[in-house]
Formats: C-alpha cells, sequence, structure tokens
C-alpha cells in the first residue's frame, strides 16, 4: 500500500510539526508514505468564497500529484471534505472521481483502513478535544448533537488509546470555533466572538491543551489563546497521537 | 442610521460592540436549542420522522399546481373566498380591498412572517388601516417599531427592562417594572381589548390540506383563534408552499415543528379553519412572491420545503451571535439567508457569506433542507453575478495563481511564508482583520516541505 501525503497548504507553511508527525505517525504503523513535492493546496479558500470557477488549476495539480496513489491521506477534515465534494476536471472526470474517493482524513484512514487498535503513545495531560464541523458535520468522523443516532467518535476512540490523557468535558460539544475560511476576516467580530467562546469552554474545564483534527480551527484558536496571553497550547491531533 | 445600507458584517460587528448581550441573546437561544435536543432525544424514530416530512414536502413541490388546485377547488366547496397574488402589490391590495368591502379601518392580526416578508403593515398604514399585532412579542417589536428578529421569536432580542419600558410608554404602566408575568398580563389585557373590537383578522397559515380544503395555525398564545372567531372577516395568507396533501401528514409535521421550534411537543393550539361561520367570511390569499422562481431554481428549490420553525436560527452560532437584525431581511438567520438572494440577489449578497458552513443547520432541520450546501451554492452563483467586491476578486485571482503553480507557491513561501502576503487573513494588509483581535501564528523556520528534501 502506497499512500500519497497531502499536506494542506497553511500547514506546510505554518505548523510543519503537524505535518511530520502525520508522516512518522503513518511511518510507525508501517505505511510506505510518499509527499509529492509539487503539491499546494486543494482550492478551498476561493471556492467557499464562491470562486470556485478559479480551482481549475488547483484541481489539475492536485489530480496529478495525487492520482497515482492507492489512498491519499491528509491531516485535515476540512481540505479532504473540499477535495470529496468538489473536485472535479472535464478533462480527466475518472481520475477526478477516484481521487475524490479514495481520500482520507487522517484519523478515519487509521480507524477505518489500518484499523488501528493501539498506540504506542502517552500523553499525561488534560486535552479538550474541538470537533472540527467539516471532520465531523462533512466527513462524519464522530457523532453530531443535533442528531438522534448513536454515539461514536474516530478521533475519540484514537485518543482514548493514549497513555495518560484525560479527556476533558465541554458545555457545548460541537459547537464551531468560527474560523470558517475567509469568514474569520470577512465577518471579524462573529469569528472572533466565536472562538473566545469556544476557547472559554475549554479553559473553564481545565484544558492544558486543545487538540482537533484540523489545525485551521486551532490556528484560530491559538490566536485567540495567545492575545490573551494564556498558557494553553493547541497541538494537532497526530502530533498526540504520535507521542509528539 | 438605516440598516439596509449595512452588511451583515458591518451589523454583526455593531452588534458586537456589547460583549455581555451577546453573551446574553447568545444563552437565551443556546438554551432553546437544548430544549429542542432534550425534547428530539426522547423519539427514537425522529430522524425517520425527518425524512419523511422531506419526502412529503418533495412531493408536494413536484406536484404544486396540483395539490394548490384541488385545495383551492375544496376550499371553495367550504364556502371560502379563495385570491391568488402574484406578489407583494397584489397581496396587499386584495387585503385592503376586503377591508374596504366590509368598511373596516382596524384590523388584528396573528403573527405571519408572510405578510413580514410582504410589508403589509406599512402598506396598510398608509392606506388608513391600523394593524394590531396580537402575539406577544410581535407586539412588542410592533410598539418599537421594529421588525422581528427570529420567525419564531419576534423579540428574543429585548431584555424584560425594555419590554417594560416600551409596556410604560404605550400601555401606562408604571416605570421599571419588568416581571414577566405582570408584563404578559398587561398585554393580555391590553390585546383583549382589541381582540374584541376588531371586526377583521389576519392569520398566517401553518399547513393547508389540499384534500379537506382546511388549514391549519399554530400558536402558543391562543390569538390566532381569538382574532378569528370574535372577527366577521378572517383573511388567511399563505405561500404557496404550505400545502400538505392529505389530513394525515400533520401526524408527521405538528410533532416535527415545536419539537423544532422551542422543544414543546406540540404548539398549544393547532387550530383548523375549514368553513367560516354562518353569515362571516373567510378568505385565503395564496401569494407566490418570488417562489415560482425559487421552485425554478434546481439547486435552491428544496428551500421551499421551510416550514418556519427557526431552529436553524437558534443552532446557528453565528445568528446567536449577530441578531437577527443584522440579516436585514425579514426572516433572519441560516433560512433567510438562502430564500432572500432569491427575491434580491444584490441586496442580499452578503447573507450566504454570514455562515461557517459549520453545517448545524441542515442537521437540525425537521424537513432536512440541506441549507449550508446551499449556502456554498449561493455564494458560487453571487459572485458569477458579478456581486462580489472587487477587492475580493483581486484577491482570489492572485491566490488561486499563486496556488496552481508549485514554483510561484514555493516561492511565496521562501520570501516570508506566502500566507501572509495572499491569505484569506491577510486580505487587508493596511488593517489585517486577522490582528485586531488574534495573533498571527508564528512562521517555523523551515516548511514542511524544505524539511522533507532534506530527510527523505
Amino acid at each position: 500500500m502506497t499512500v500519497g501525503l497531502f499536506i494542506p497548504c497553511y500547514v506546510d507553511q505554518f505548523y510543519p510539526e503537524a505535518a511530520k508527525a502525520t508522516l512518522q505517525l503513518l511511518e510507525k504503523l508501517g505505511v510506505n508514505v510518499i509527499y509529492p513535492q509539487n503539491q499546494t493546496c486543494c482550492g478551498q479558500p476561493m471556492a467557499n468564497s464562491g470562486f470556485e470557477h478559479l480551482t481549475s488549476g488547483c484541481n489539475e495539480l492536485f489530480i496529478k500529484n495525487f492520482a497515482e496513489f492507492d489512498y491519499i491521506v491528509a491531516p485535515s477534515g476540512s481540505c479532504v471534505l473540499h477535495i470529496k465534494d468538489h473536485i472535479h476536471d472535464d478533462k480527466q472526470p475518472l481520475k477526478a472521481e477516484s481521487v475524490s474517493n479514495k481520500i482520507y482524513e487522517l484519523t478515519s484512514f487509521l480507524t477505518d483502513i489500518l484499523q488501528v487498535k493501539s498506540l504506542p503513545a502517552r500523553f499525561p495531560h488534560k486535552v479538550g478535544v474541538h470537533q472540527s464541523c467539516h471532520g465531523q458535520r462533512g466527513l462524519h468522523l464522530s457523532q453530531m448533537s443535533e442528531l438522534v443516532a448513536p454515539h461514536f467518535s474516530k478521533p475519540g476512540s484514537l485518543l482514548n488509546m493514549v497513555e495518560g490523557i484525560e479527556i476533558i468535558p465541554l458545555n457545548r460539544i460541537d459547537e464551531c470555533c468560527g474560523f470558517g475560511g475567509t469568514f474569520c476576516v470577512a465577518e471579524e467580530a462573529v469569528s472572533v466572538k466565536m472562538g473566545k467562546d469556544r476557547v472559554a469552554d475549554h479553559l473553564q474545564h481545565g484544558a492544558e491543551y486543545i487538540t482537533g483534527v484540523d489545525m485551521s480551527c486551532l490556528m484560530h484558536m491559538e490566536g485567540i489563546l495567545n492575545r490573551q496571553g494564556s498558557k494553553v497550547k493547541v497541538l494537532h491531533i497526530a502530533q498526540i497521537l504520535n507521542g509528539i | 442610521m438605516n440598516n439596509e445600507q449595512k452588511d451583515h458584517a458591518a451589523l454583526a460587528d455593531i452588534f458586537n460592540k456589547d460583549e455581555a448581550r451577546v453573551d446574553w441573546h447568545d444563552e437565551t437561544l443556546w438554551w432553546i436549542r437544548a430544549k429542542r435536543d432534550k425534547s428530539v432525544h426522547q423519539i427514537p424514530e425522529w430522524e425517520a420522522l425527518r425524512e419523511t416530512a422531506s419526502q412529503i414536502k418533495n412531493n408536494v413541490l413536484s406536484n404544486l399546481h396540483t395539490y394548490l388546485q384541488q385545495f383551492e377547488t375544496n376550499a371553495q366547496a367550504n364556502g371560502i373566498t379563495v385570491h391568488w397574488a402574484s406578489d407583494a402589490k397584489e397581496h396587499n391590495e386584495i387585503v385592503h380591498s376586503l377591508l374596504k368591502m366590509h368598511d373596516v379601518t382596524r384590523m388584528v392580526k396573528s403573527k405571519s412572517m408572510l405578510t413580514e416578508e410582504l410589508h403589509l403593515n406599512e402598506y396598510l398604514a398608509d392606506h388608513g388601516v391600523d394593524v394590531i399585532d396580537s402575539d406577544l412579542g410581535e407586539r412588542i417589536v410592533q410598539l418599537a417599531k421594529e421588525p422581528p428578529s427570529h420567525i419564531v421569536l419576534p423579540c428574543i432580542h429585548k431584555k424584560k427592562e425594555e419590554i417594560g419600558a416600551l409596556f410604560h410608554q404605550y400601555m401606562g404602566i408604571a416605570e421599571g417594572i419588568s416581571d414577566p408575568q405582570f408584563l404578559t398580563e398587561t398585554a393580555r389585557q391590553h390585546l383583549r381589548e382589541t381582540f374584541l373590537t376588531r371586526k377583521a383578522a389576519l392569520t398566517g397559515v401553518n399547513f393547508a390540506v389540499a384534500e379537506t380544503g382546511e388549514f391549519v395555525v399554530c400558536t402558543n398564545e391562543g390569538n390566532a383563534d381569538m382574532g378569528a372567531h370574535l372577527a366577521d372577516v378572517h383573511i388567511a395568507s399563505m405561500g404557496i408552499e404550505k400545502i400538505i396533501p392529505k389530513r394525515e401528514h400533520l401526524g408527521v409535521f405538528l410533532r416535527l415543528l415545536t419539537r423544532s421550534a422551542t422543544g414543546q411537543p406540540i404548539t398549544t393550539y393547532s387550530s383548523h379553519f375549514s368553513k367560516p361561520r354562518n353569515g362571516e367570511k373567510m378568505h385565503i390569499i395564496i401569494v407566490d412572491n418570488g417562489r415560482t422562481v425559487q421552485l425554478g431554481r434546481e439547486e435552491f428549490r428544496n428551500s421551499l420545503k421551510c416550514i418556519r420553525c427557526g431552529a436553524c436560527m437558534n443552532t446557528c452560532p453565528v445568528y446567536r451571535r449577530s441578531g437577527g437584525h443584522s440579516y436585514h431581511n425579514a426572516i433572519s438567520g441560516p433560512i433567510g439567508a438562502i430564500l432572500a438572494p432569491n427575491l434580491d440577489m444584490e441586496k442580499y449578497a452578503d447573507l450566504p457569506f454570514a455562515s461557517t458552513l459549520c453545517g448545524s443547520c441542515s442537521n437540525v432541520c425537521p424537513v432536512k433542507i440541506d441549507i449550508h450546501d446551499q449556502l456554498y451554492k449561493w455564494r458560487q452563483v453571487i459572485v458569477q453575478k458579478g456581486y462580489a467586491p472587487t477587492a475580493k476578486k483581486l484577491s482570489m485571482q492572485a491566490m488561486a495563481k499563486t496556488l496552481a503553480s508549485p514554483t510561484a507557491y514555493h516561492l511565496a513561501g521562501k520570501a516570508g511564508r506566502w500566507v501572509m502576503k495572499i491569505a484569506p487573513f491577510a486580505l487587508n494588509n493596511k488593517l489585517n482583520p486577522w490582528y485586531k483581535n488574534r495573533d498571527m501564528p508564528k512562521p517555523p523556520d523551515e516548511s514542511f516541505g524544505e524539511w522533507y528534501k532534506k530527510n527523505r
């Protein structure tokens, strides 16, 4: 099995540690991972802003970089959802479809494809788990509080394999953090207020770390935490699962 | 300040100047969302009910003309006069002509979001007709000369102290009273006089049953009944999408409506109106006002399944923190944001962007409207039609160009982390809105790509 590693552009540029942890974790689990070096971005920032028609360059490049792998794995629910829902290429529709079918967000790849049952990781800290909306409601990584349906959580089941970790409860288990791509600047006031409220829920319950499957939400919350002078850190879930 | 000139972001910015009030507004609506959760989790077949309701409504939308004609025939056979209005102007003229015909200059109205959409009150006021809204929340915003901020809870943005001040001003109670029970009793006495003296009553319609020609009006206060039962003329205004095929379908919709709206098992009053009492008149006005246009938009037509429960507003983290008036439309929140651009794409071009696309709205929707997907699709339509700001267009073009080219991407990265230059949160470098309340991430020494080249 050869996996193409897709690292979202802002993770590549700002959070290389999350990307390294993803790569190392997959390698540790015996997966042959290749990182195509000509990759850039999934195209979501344009598409969610109403400019999906400008994403054909990104789509072509993505297909060129990733079409040949058995699986594509990325440490992001949001970018994976975008590729799944919106990648298209009129010149090579079958390739676009195959990319859409074989791309996985990291935690669902670990639970559904690798069927990981244990992890050699230890993280003796109080951790708040942020449910990123695109991963949760878009990719169904965990059950949603609005639905009358049985509970499950792919990221949660993996975190429970980590020795010493204490997952803190939250008042609102799956409320959006307010990042929302360009929303974070176009609707600055509401975005910041949502972020402050989300962070406060974690702080109130004694979180030392906030983790999640999407670095974008975490970047937004980190920006707020740092501005408040908080000691609480954000970590991508790959970093905890990899035992940092 | 004219709200119509500001967009959602600007109005939300004003709303957020008072953070304690935002917290109060958010908590109040979240409490209702929590009540909804508690109530729906007691119904094991909840998701099947939603699916059934969705399918009934899909069937209605695909056979609307048949059901509307069936409804008209049956309503007429019951002795109801049926009118058709293609837009607000026609609707409002019909109401006015009916009032003139019966020599009525004062009318009592129960809550009807349709007449808010059609600006009936303003029209009638201009024509010398005095309208009193009899729903308590609606009456309060009417006294405050404001539109409702929520389709089910029209005055949810008002605190009890503010309501006390309004009642002091308009109903003569002592200053400084904020006891909810006292205020409600005051409104009750005040409205009692209205109910007894009005000869005409207008109500909305929650469901119109094609097979029987009857319509159902749901209220908690019984105000629709009080108005309609005491008046000589009952006018009911309904959008064409309010049709359901059979009476038995109420067994699905009435179970969904109020659990979704407020967490109650059912509205206190679900009143069936099927024919006028002896010697009295009953009129139904069936209104299009852009609905057939929406029906023709394949990607947006199922927004017409909406039963106006307001659950999408209560759950929306943006609505809760920006308030209904920030949407500058009769129907606010996520559902308003997908309905409004159909009516005026330029005026409401901002609304589909007033969302993080978190998807909670679609999950609570009792008729399974894919609200957040439609928000995404409206964004594409609005940009394609040319309603995107030029600065945004230019930055998106620059971004698309950089991201389509690995060379440009890597160069931009080396030149100081490209995100700083073209990323969403650096759109306006002069006054970077990210930095106002958030620190920027610290750029690392090397990107992952650069590290990978050295280490693998």
